[in-house]
């Protein structure tokens, strides 16, 4: 059914749908509407059978939902930013132990400075946990894919994390088309785990691995996501026959044919590139987009060839490996290994700075010209950075640099010299 | 406590004979029909009073439930001693997450036992002093205070052993830890202010909290037992001595628990609702000295010149208890 809805709500609509036995909730901006309106279907019994549990940190969040997993529960958590940082070791132990949980990222930058918008810092600090992450572009697509990461968690024994742009996505309100519960019903099966905790068939999980098997428990996460990369493109096909419309699978391409520069990126900033492109194009500039779903695992092969015929590549990511650069580039690059496509790097929108398509056009033009830097940053404020910097030259001192531009600045309203204060 | 009638009582000891009771009053560990919950073959040390409480505490909630026991383990030398890949010790189906998530991870269980029927099983978390009173605090104050239906065990051995004997925040005044040394001009722990976990979780007022003692085996079970007869969150504290950790000899752990108890530093009790409902009443009282002197941990005090005012702190300690808790038949 059609809805002008919020998508946090479009998500926690399709969650419900999936019949989830155990919630566990913790509130952080921007995930938090999701499992307030998870908590109220339940409360009011629209889910049956499902215990909803308010818990006293993100940790306790996932420990919850490892311990409800491993007792045979379909389990769902939410979170973001700070929160998937604290929970940061039951991450790990999720994906080590084999428990289907899925979990929305309601992806929010990391401080200090301390920062409630925007960008894909936290899902990407656990990008090697373990999990599948699946990068939602728009609101229907970020509902569609809970359906499918339920199907996917479960038919592989691994946890899976649904990556939602916060704010721009999840308060934004959208036209989501939310599917009947016998088109869920029809596509996710009720959730059968290999093994659970059972008095009747006693075994103990979790044990103390040593060095003669651990290596072996870690190669067979691997070939876990290297399954996931034959799964997730047909789970894909079978929820377009089911519901009538496209989402998730590994990449998606658009205008790519004859391009020579493609750009590639993640989540909801396909959208507006997309928008970009579509202009460009109208000025008759060969040029396309790649958007990546599936992170992890990482599709190499699709994605080379997707951009092995570019004369060059442009990937535009909203997180940032600090003291190296880009982190999607990197995968971007090993699968163009071996080729003579240039990559460049764009860093942009951190902390939810605006990315617009006038800066995505320039951006776009400059590499067509060749004229990038390998590392750039969109719309990176220079004269601050460098005034900082000179600063810093002049006068050594330790401390937090959102507090020394701060001071800085206020030196120069207030007329006072550098150095006074 | 004052749970059963019987006047016998073994030599030198206040522990009630098996064999002078009739069967269906013997204690569960001397029924031929116990569970052996935690078998033997793990790789705990010689004299483990953890080893010993696990077994007698697990054993006592697989009968009071008909055998419908699943333990959540946090990390630490219960976990590791029983569990070392591809072998087991356990034959209860049993789960080991994270070092501070037992209570959480027991707390999901539990939710999904209500939600998928469970077979009438019930659920035990369990963990040493570090992985419940420091890391794991979080997570239990959160199980505590939501009530859910979980027991919690702590193993107390009053440092972090698994990882070689570091302090925790259950460690003694005075003790020697490898992080609080016996040197210097304070040797030992310091005196803080204590963290007494059962009073926290009496705070809670959750249906049922007990602190219990390897020296006191049926004791420990009817709590045990009465525990597993209760619904929501439950904790229960089990004093476990370590002669690796404490320097005392392996023959010597129920001694050394038992003079724990007699002493009056680690007093028996048992609370209902967040109130002292019962307590183990001290007959025959034995100064801390007597328990100090045959731990290691606690050598610095008994040198050239005995350490009289840190041994008379300890004392105070125990005298405290013993008003607090009323430990002495008037």
């Amino acid at each position: 059914m059609l809805k002008q809805i919020e998508g946090s709500r479009a998500i926690a609509e399709a969650v419900a749908l999936c019949r989830p036995e155990v919630i566990c909730a913790y509130p952080i901006t921007p995930q938090t509407h999701i499992v307030e309106a998870l908590g109220e279907m339940v409360k009011k019994e629209e889910i049956e059978h499902c215990e909803f549990i308010n818990v006293e940190s993100e940790f306790a969040a996932l420990s919850v939902a490892i311990g409800s997993s491993a007792a045979g529960a379909r389990s769902y958590t939410a979170t973001a930013s700070q929160g998937i940082l604290f929970m940061a070791e039951a991450v790990y132990n999720a994906a080590g132990l084999g428990l289907p949980i899925v979990m929305t990222i309601g992806n929010r930058a990391i401080g200090a400075p301390i920062n409630i918008w925007n960008d894909h810092s936290d899902s990407m600090s656990m990008r090697d946990a373990g999990w599948i992450q699946l990068f939602a572009e728009t609101n229907q697509e970020a509902a569609d894919l809970h359906i499918q990461a339920f199907r996917l968690a479960e038919e592989l024994s691994c946890p899976v994390m649904v990556c939602v742009d916060g704010f721009i996505l999840t308060h934004a309100y959208d036209r989501v088309d939310i599917p009947t519960q016998q088109q869920v019903d029809a596509y996710l099966p009720r959730f059968e785990p290999v093994q659970i905790l059972d008095v009747d068939e006693p075994v103990s999980i979790g044990a103390m691995v040593g060095p003669d098997a651990f290596f072996e428990v870690r190669y067979l996460q691997h070939h876990k996501q290297l399954m996931a990369l034959d799964l997730i493109p047909r789970l894909a096909d079978e929820f377009r026959q089911k519901f009538g419309r496209d989402a998730g699978g590994l990449i998606r391409s658009y205008r790519c044919d004859d391009a020579e520069t493609i750009v590639v990126a993640l989540g909801s900033l396909v959208g507006t590139i997309k928008d970009a492109v579509d202009g460009m194009r109208e000025a008759g500039h060969r040029i396309g987009v790649v958007s990546i779903c599936s992170f992890r695992p990482f599709p190499l092969a699709a994605v080379r060839a997707a951009l092995v015929r570019a004369k060059r590549v442009v990937v535009v990511e909203k997180c940032f490996a600090v003291g190296i650069g880009g982190i999607v580039s990197d995968g971007v690059r090993k699968a163009l290994a071996g080729s003579q496509v240039p990559t460049y790097t764009a860093i942009a929108g951190l902390g939810g700075r605006p990315v617009t398509q006038k800066s995505l056009v320039g951006l776009f033009e400059s590499a067509q010209g060749d004229a990038l830097e390998q590392l750039n940053f969109l719309d990176l404020k220079r004269d601050v950075v460098e005034r900082e910097i000179a600063r810093g030259r002049k006068q050594r001192r330790a401390g937090p640099s959102a507090e020394a531009i701060l001071r800085d600045l206020r030196a120069l309203r207030s007329g006072i010299p550098l150095g006074a204060a | 406590m004052t749970q059963q009638p019987v006047k016998f009582y073994q030599t030198g000891t206040f522990t009630v004979g098996n064999r002078l009771l009739p069967g269906d009053e013997r204690a569960v560990q001397a029924n031929m029909r116990r569970t052996n919950s935690l078998n033997s073959g793990h790789r705990a040390c010689q004299g483990c009073g953890e080893a010993l409480g696990a077994r007698y505490a697990i054993d006592a909630a697989m009968q009071a439930t008909g055998n419908r026991v699943i333990a959540i383990n946090a990390t630490g030398c219960l976990e590791v001693f029983s569990t070392p890949y591809p072998e087991t010790s356990w034959q209860i189906p049993w789960m080991h997450s994270l070092f501070g998530n037992a209570a959480a991870v027991a707390a999901g269980v539990a939710a999904a036992l209500r939600i998928k029927g469970g077979k009438g099983a019930k659920v035990i978390a369990q963990g040493g002093d570090g992985g419940t009173t420091d890391i794991g605090f979080g997570c239990l104050s959160g199980m505590f205070e939501r009530n859910d239906d979980v027991l919690y065990i702590c193993y107390d051995n009053e440092a972090y052993m698994n990882t070689g004997v570091q302090r925790s925040s259950a460690t003694p005044p005075a003790a020697r830890t490898a992080t609080t040394m016996s040197v210097g001009r304070h040797p030992g722990n310091v005196f803080g202010t204590g963290k007494n976990v059962p009073l926290i979780a009496m705070a809670h007022h959750i249906p049922y909290v007990a602190t219990a003692s390897v020296a006191n085996l049926r004791d420990l079970e009817a709590k045990v037992t009465r525990a597993m007869g209760v619904s929501g969150a439950r904790y229960i504290h089990i004093h476990v001595p370590c002669p690796l950790g404490w320097g005392s000899q392996p023959a010597d752990t129920i001694k050394i628990a038992r003079l724990a108890v007699e002493s009056g530093l680690f007093p028996l009790f048992e609370a209902v609702d967040g109130e002292v409902t019962a307590r183990y009443q001290l007959r025959r009282r034995v100064p801390v000295e007597d328990y100090l002197r045959l731990q290691r941990r606690f050598a610095h005090l008994f040198g050239a010149t005995p350490d009289t005012q840190t041994i008379a702190a300890i004392q105070a300690m125990a005298d405290r208890n013993v008003r607090t808790f009323g430990l002495e038949a008037a």
